[in-house]
């Protein structure tokens, strides 16, 4: 029962210091955008616009869910080795998995209840907009679980930075750039590789993996159907093909795993 | 079953000595005050107690458990130094969550916020608590479930007077309870004179560990005996005691103990060549400054 005496605290203090707000305002606001932006070439193209609404927003997700799960977690240890919480937390009989997991829990809901309101909204204005007919609710639902699992990735690799450097201020730095590497270095370096590969072994072998290899990238391919058609993204299309839907999956569900796994072998070392 | 039994504890930061060969006994419902400057090894000692940090040598066990282990961590209520508990919480929302982690009723949180004297700003925000107010908090959680020991980490620093006096009522009833009670202090002030025995560490050695009286007179401390004679008389006054003049009308002398009874027969005998006369036994001050200081000298 600890578990969730953590994670009913965590949710308390996540709505008092407005994360939850926070999170919701910025999926709210974006997924709107979107959907309306996205929605007047659709009717002439006869896709289904949630399709396409899902497409725009699955690129923006990649950016924010990262954000969000990081910003959310980079405090949970450091924060409580600074303030001395943990040191008394630690003296009470429950153990360091139940605090980890709890505030996972607490962490992943929060994160849940924003991209459900943001998806909401889409399917609210995509039926307000072009009714019920023809939608297919798939790809919406898709994203919101393959989110999740993108979410607990990176609140994952938030507890463990947390929880290596220790200090507060210096863990927000230290994801930021994390997230700065995950979402848009690590693309951009593959990117300037293939372009001096020029399509040799590199590009039809390695690249595809490496690619997946991200959970970030992982989720952009399981959510990006082929009717897109930007140069980038059919190019990553493409490579999507070789890793196929397993792949994609894999690495989007293994790397929560790997990620809490790694925050908790952390946190046990650490003395408060 | 003795409720904290802490045997050659010894624990090393590289070439430091935090803890040297500290050995140290609380039974049920005895009161224990550890003192020791900054860094003597009192924090060290009480988180090794808790199980945050393992001892380098010697053993420590909680109501015969390991410490960290869930049996002495339900046994054990614990007062950090310093905690800046959550700021956006309410007093009784932290209260509660602590309630929870430690299975007790919800109810009994909210007594013991009336009992620290919290019940009218229960409902606030912890931010806008004074300083002693948080304390009452973390004392408040301390007690709750009726802990079988109670390690408090400097609890009456930023206490006010009054507040000293109600916290120490608070633990008096504590141990007639029947918990085990060690709290830790850098100085020895009257608090720590109600308990039951102090343990004074000193660069991480244990250097007393009795009660307040059989320290007094194992440390053979002089006792002060302050004259007052008057502008005429107290140069006869100083000739005939000895002792040094400390202005135009007093003359102080020290002895001890055991000396005291014929000083002061002495002193009368003098008749109406004094005015008064103080007898001030050693400071708690002095007392606490000489066990420090032996260590030092020895080591």
């Amino acid at each position: 029962m600890s578990v969730f005496a953590i994670a009913r605290l965590e949710l308390l203090i996540a709505r008092r210091n407005f994360w939850v707000a926070t999170a919701v305002l910025l999926m709210g606001l974006f997924t709107t955008v979107l959907t309306l932006a996205g929605g007047a070439p659709t009717g002439t193209l006869g896709v289904d616009p949630l399709t396409v609404a899902a497409t725009s927003i699955t690129t923006l997700s990649v950016y924010l869910i990262p954000l969000i799960g990081l910003l959310l977690s980079f405090d949970a240890i450091a924060g409580e080795i600074e303030r001395g919480t943990l040191a008394l937390s630690l003296s009470y009989p429950l153990s360091r998995a139940e605090i980890l997991f709890g505030k996972f829990l607490a962490h992943i809901a929060v994160l849940a209840f924003a991209v459900a309101v943001g998806l909401g909204l889409t399917a609210g204005l995509t039926i307000w907009m072009h009714g019920t007919e023809d939608l297919s609710f798939v790809p919406l639902i898709k994203l919101f679980l393959t989110s999740l699992a993108l979410g607990a990735a990176f609140l994952g690799i938030g507890y463990t930075v947390s929880g290596l450097v220790r200090q507060p201020g210096v863990a927000s730095g230290v994801v930021i750039v994390v997230w700065l590497v995950c979402v848009v270095l690590y693309d951009l370096g593959l990117l300037g590789v293939l372009v001096a590969d020029a399509g040799g072994t590199f590009t039809k072998t390695v690249f595809p993996w490496l690619l997946v290899a991200n959970p970030a990238d992982a989720f952009r391919l399981l959510n990006m159907p082929d009717v897109s058609v930007s140069v980038l993204t059919s190019g990553l299309g493409a490579a999507g093909q070789v890793s196929g839907v397993v792949g994609q999956l894999t690495s989007l569900l293994v790397w929560p795993v790997l990620a809490i796994t790694a925050a908790w072998l952390v946190f046990r070392k650490v003395e408060p | 079953m003795t409720t904290l039994v802490i045997e050659n504890a010894v624990k090393q930061h590289g070439s430091v000595m935090a803890l040297s060969d500290v050995s140290l006994r609380v039974e049920a419902g005895e009161r224990v005050a550890l003192l020791g400057h900054n860094g003597a090894g009192k924090t060290t000692l009480i988180r090794a107690v808790l199980g945050l940090t393992p001892l380098t040598t010697g053993s420590i066990r909680v109501m015969g458990a390991h410490p960290g282990s869930r049996i002495a961590r339900n046994a054990i209520g614990y007062l950090p130094e310093s905690v800046a508990f959550h700021g956006s919480l309410t007093g009784r929302e932290q209260l509660q969550h602590f309630a929870r982690l430690k299975s007790v009723s919800c109810g009994v949180a909210d007594d013991l916020l009336d009992r620290v004297g919290l019940s009218d700003a229960a409902d606030r925000k912890i931010r806008t608590y004074s300083k002693g107010m948080r304390q009452r908090i973390g004392l408040a959680q301390a007690l709750l479930g009726r802990p079988k020991l109670a390690l408090l980490d400097e609890p009456t620093s930023g206490l006010d007077p009054v507040s000293r006096h109600e916290f120490y009522d608070i633990v008096e009833d504590l141990a007639q309870g029947g918990t085990a009670v060690l709290h830790s202090s850098h100085a020895l002030t009257e608090l720590e004179t109600r308990t039951d025995r102090i343990a004074i560490l000193s660069g991480g050695k244990l250097v007393a560990n009795d009660a307040l009286s059989a320290l007094r007179n194992a440390a053979r401390l002089p006792i002060k005996v302050n004259v007052t004679a008057t502008a005429e008389t107290v140069e006869g006054v100083a000739a005939e005691l000895g002792g040094t003049r400390t202005n135009c009308l007093s003359v102080e002398l020290t002895c001890q103990q055991h000396e005291k009874v014929d000083l002061l027969s002495q002193i009368t005998g003098l008749g109406d060549k004094i005015r008064d006369v103080d007898v001030t036994p050693a400071s708690l001050e002095e007392l606490y400054r000489h066990y420090s200081a032996t260590t030092q000298e020895g080591s």
